[in-house]
Formats: structure tokens, sequence, C-alpha cells
């Protein structure tokens, strides 16, 4: 028994290693390559996309595409491209992604400090919400929405992504907070603290990695939803995955394919960036909670 | 006197309201976000069903109808298709997800120096709405010029790649971009499952000398069924709630070849004016739902009673 059979894992020969390799590389590049197609094809003008190999480089590099796309595509009859559409989603996702975060937190500090009977139940209803095919709800949300006064509204989109995120925010919290010393928090109820004190000031500061995840969750989730804003925003209100499918599917005439291709990139920028940010906290948070369930 | 006496009575009933505020704040505190799920989600689906025995075509009513709706959508020949559609995509995407998934698992977990980045790029596409992966594939799978012409131009002359405008390959299509967006988070999964796994046995495996292949299909995967049942019940949510990468992709095209129980429902309640099949065809993919994830949240919610 020598020392390295002490470790983790398995000892492969150069080949055995060369072959693992390899493949890992393979598979990154099929990953990568439509995300390659589509930077480079934004890049290219029109006549350079019809001619071109789809993987070539730009031979001249143009900014156009994207400018188009950013201020004077068209969408059906309006033809001031995509960035009101970028607006509305960012109007949109930023207080619902707050809202739902902090009742989620709310919701998950009562149901693991402060239970009472039923809070299995009231759980369980929670959770089953997360699962839904939201097709369900599509029609009665419509006709409430417009009792509401907020059909075809960013409020709108706000009221359903809250409802429907806080789901998922309770289960985060409510699995977080499961695993907090619950002595600390009898401990503090001893010192006279109150409901909100103990959450304000105990719970609330150790919350960090948690309050992380839940963002990063709920922000990927209302920004590239589709199928509420489709059915709840249409026109001027619409969010940004709404405006560039009509922008890539309804387009008569031309076919702009690098217009569409930078307008897809906007679409896929914030989400990226949050992704390569807070990436590494969400993949911790997601194996923290995939081994858990 | 008397009213100092009155006053410590106040003070009594003060104090005892702030008793009882403080026993129910907790259930205070939950009541918005529980009322708001009750009607929102429970109250919307008792909704829909209803509307689903109604007479209800472009407008919702609320006349009863009995079972129309239900045999007029079993009578629909797109909804026959839809079905047909999400059982083939629903079970190569599931597959799939779950074999490539395990396999990069297995093979980050070999003490790759790059793991950090490569899990990150196989977890990217995730990060994408499908309405962004749908419109990039729909580029790359371009019969006239994406990977065809590109195949072409690199020397393979009879290569040819049309599935997207081809119906009976089109749902095919609809597979490779699904995959290509959920597997890196399957791998993620997995890898999370393998590294919880407990050393010692694997070791005590390698001393007695059986061979890797052999430690990993009779000791490790066994032990990594929690991980492919929380998969599994991703996977099959995901499936059957596809509808976005679909519109994006091949709005359900050619003809109805990629048509999905959730592109059906939308497109019968919001555009053919047809909300009674609509909502039954709602109902319908509820209940495929609820008959995975109900016993599966049931014996969760049990496992952490204990």
């Amino acid at each position: 028994m020598n020392k390295n059979s002490q470790e983790n894992g398995f000892r492969f020969n150069l080949i055995g290693r060369a072959v693992i390799y390899t493949v890992l590389i393979i598979v990154a590049v099929i990953y990568l390559a439509p995300l390659f197609v589509m930077i480079v094809t934004s890049f290219k003008s029109l006549d350079e996309v019809r001619v071109g190999n789809m993987m070539a480089l730009p031979l001249e590099i143009t900014f156009d595409p994207w400018l188009k796309a950013w201020q004077s595509a068209c969408l059906g009859l309006d033809c001031n491209g995509i960035n009101g559409y970028f607006w509305n989603s960012l109007k949109m996702v930023v207080p619902a992604v707050l809202i739902s975060t902090f009742l989620g937190a709310l919701n998950g500090y009562v149901l693991t400090k402060w239970r009472f009977n039923g809070h299995h139940v009231a759980f369980g209803m929670m959770l089953f919400a997360c699962f839904i095919p939201f097709q369900i709800v599509l029609l009665p949300m419509s006709q409430v929405l417009g009792w509401l006064g907020l059909a075809n509204s960013t409020s709108g989109l706000v009221l359903v992504h809250v409802v429907y995120g806080l789901g998922f925010t309770t289960l985060f919290f409510r699995n977080f907070y499961e695993a907090f010393p619950s002595e600390l928090i009898r401990a503090a109820v001893m010192d006279g603290a109150g409901f909100f004190q103990i959450f304000r000031y105990i719970l609330l500061p150790n919350s960090g990695p948690i309050i992380v995840v839940t963002i990063i969750w709920q922000f990927t989730n209302i920004w590239n939803d589709f199928i509420f804003g489709a059915s709840f925003a249409s026109g001027e209100s619409a969010p940004m995955t709404v405006a560039l499918n009509n922008l890539v599917n309804s387009s008569t005439g031309v076919k702009e394919y690098n217009v569409h291709m930078a307008a897809a990139i906007i679409a896929a920028l914030p989400t990226l960036i949050v992704y390569i940010v807070g990436g590494r906290y969400f993949v911790r948070g997601l194996m923290a909670g995939s081994v858990k369930g | 006197m008397s009213s100092q006496q009155s006053n410590s009575v106040e003070q009594k009933n003060t104090d005892k309201a702030i008793g009882w505020l403080q026993i129910q704040l907790p259930k205070l505190v939950l009541a918005p976000s529980f009322t708001v799920i009750l009607l929102f989600v429970y109250g919307f689906i008792i909704w829909t069903v209803y509307l689903s025995f109604s007479t209800s075509r472009m407008l919702p009513n609320y006349e009863w109808a009995g079972l129309e709706q239900w045999q007029r959508l079993w009578n629909t020949l797109t909804w026959q298709t839809a079905l047909d559609n999400l059982l083939i995509f629903g079970s190569l995407y599931i597959i799939l997800c779950l074999v490539i998934g395990l396999l990069l698992a297995i093979l980050l977990d070999q003490k790759i120096r790059l793991e950090g980045g490569l899990r990150t790029l196989y977890l990217y596409p995730m990060a994408l709405s499908f309405i962004v992966t749908g419109t990039a594939w729909k580029w790359f799978l371009n019969p006239g010029l994406g990977l065809e012409r590109t195949m072409q131009a690199w020397g393979f002359e009879n290569f040819e790649f049309n599935w997207l405008i081809d119906p009976n390959m089109a749902i095919y299509t609809v597979v490779i971009a699904g995959v290509w967006q959920a597997s890196g988070f399957v791998m993620a999964m997995f890898l999370a499952g393998l590294r919880g796994i407990d050393n010692e046995i694997i070791q005590a495996a390698q001393i007695d000398g059986a061979p890797t292949w052999k430690i990993y299909t009779r000791i490790i995967i066994p032990q990594l069924g929690p991980v492919f049942m929380s998969a599994l019940i991703v996977l099959v949510h995901l499936a059957i709630k596809s509808f976005d990468l679909v519109i994006a992709l091949t709005g359900g095209g050619p003809g109805n070849a990629t048509a999905l129980p959730a592109t059906f429902m939308y497109s019968y309640s919001f555009t053919r004016n047809q909300i009674g099949v609509g909502a039954s065809s709602a109902v319908f993919m509820l209940i495929t739902v609820a008959a995975i994830i109900v016993p599966y949240l049931y014996s969760e919610l049990k496992g952490s009673k204990k």
C-alpha cells in the first residue's frame, strides 16, 4: 500500500489520462460551438454571412449588426430596435427578484424557527407550487391581471413572477435555515429579542450564501422567462425574450442573421454576466442542495 | 386610584394583545405568501379545471358542458402528435442528459487540472434563455447556411443535414438543443453526488485490486440513486414544460411536426380561440406532472420528518 492509494480518485496510465482529457476537451468545444458561431456571425456583414463559412472568423469586423439590433431593427411595424424591451426586462426583474427573495427569507425563517401545527402542510403546498406547469394558471391569470388593470404592464409581470417564484425562494431559505442552530434563537428569545429582531440581527447577517444563490436563481429564471411575457405582456411592454422571438421569427423580408445573433447575445448577456460573476457561489449552493435532495 | 387601576387593567390588556401578537406573528408573516399561493396556484388550478368542463371558446364562460372539451381534445390530431412528440422528445432528452451528465461527471472527477473551467463551460448553456438557445441552434442547424454548408466547405461535399425542415426529423433537433442546454446541469448534480460518496469502501475495493470500471458499476453508481432521482424529477418536469425552446427553434413546425402539449395549450388558448380545449390540455399536463412529483415530494417530506 503506497502513499498514492490513500488519496481519493484513481490512477490511470498516461494513455488513459490522454483519452479522458481528449474527451473532455472535445465536449467543451461542442458546448462552445453555438456561442462561437453566434459571436462571429454578429460581427459579419450580411453578404459575408451568406457566402462564407459559419465557423470562419469575420474578414471584416463590423459593429453595424449590434447597432441595428439595439436601436433600429424592426419588430413588426416598430423599428426602434430592442433597447426598449431590454429596459422592460430590467424594470421587471429587479423588483421581482428583491421582493420574492425577501419574502422567501421570511417564510423560510418562520417554517424552520417558528413552527406551528401544520407547517408541513403549508410547506408542502408551497413546494408543489414550484413544479406546476405554468399552463395551468395562464387562463385565470390573464383574467385576473385584466381585472386588476395590470394586463400588458411590467407591474403585472412583477406580480406574476413574485407569486410563482415564492415556492422556490421559500424552499431555498427553508433548507438553509434548517441547518441554522436553533439554540442561538432560543438564547436570543431569553434575552428578550423579538421575532423581527432575531431575523434582522441573527439570521440575515448569516444568510449571505443563500441570498446569493436565490438572487442568481430568480434573476436567471425571471430574465429568461418567455411564457408569462408572451401571454401577459404584448407590444410595448414585452420583455426581452418575447422581443427577441418576435425579431427572429416574424421578421418579413430579408432574414438578417447577423442582427438576430447580435440581439440574441444582448438578450443573453445579463444572465451570462450574473453566471460568470456569481456562478461559483451558485454551483456551490446547488451542490449543497442536490446532495441533500 | 381608580384611574390607576383602570390604567393597569388597560396595561394588562395591551400586554395580552402583544402576547397574542407575539404568538401569532410567525403565522401572520407567512399568511400573505400562503394566501397568494392558495389563490394563485390552487384556486387557479380549480378555475382551469372548471374551464375545461365549460363551453368556453374565444372568451372564458362558465356554462357547464360536461366532457365536450375533453372529447374535442382527444379527437384533435395535433394533440395526438403533441403527445407522441412528448414521448419521443421526453425519453431521448432524459436518457441522453442522464448518460452524458453522468459520464462527464465521472471524467471530471478524475482530478482534472482544468476542472473549474471545464465545469463552467459545460454549465453555461443553463444560464441562457431557451429563446436564445433556440435562436442559436436555429442558426447553427440552418440547412442552407449552417452546419451543412460548413461541412461541405470543409470538404465533406455530400454532407446533408436538414432535420430542421424535415417533418420526420425536426423533433430530434429539439432533443439536440435541449440536451445541449441541460446536460451540464445534470453533470453538476452528479459531480456533487460523487463528491459525497464515502472513500473508504472505494479504497478497500482498490486494495482488493478491483478494476476501475467495476468499482464504478458495482460501488459508485449504485450509491448515486438519490441523485438519479433528483435529476430525473428535474428533467421530467423540464420536458413536460418545454415550450420556449420549441417556439424559438421550430415554432412547432414544420406543420405540427414539433408540437408539444405546452405549445398546443398555448396556441389553442390564445391564437385559436379554443379556451376550453386549451384548459383541458393544461389539466392533462398538470396531472402528468403531479403523478410524478407528488409521490416524490411526499417521500422527501416524510424522510425529512424522521
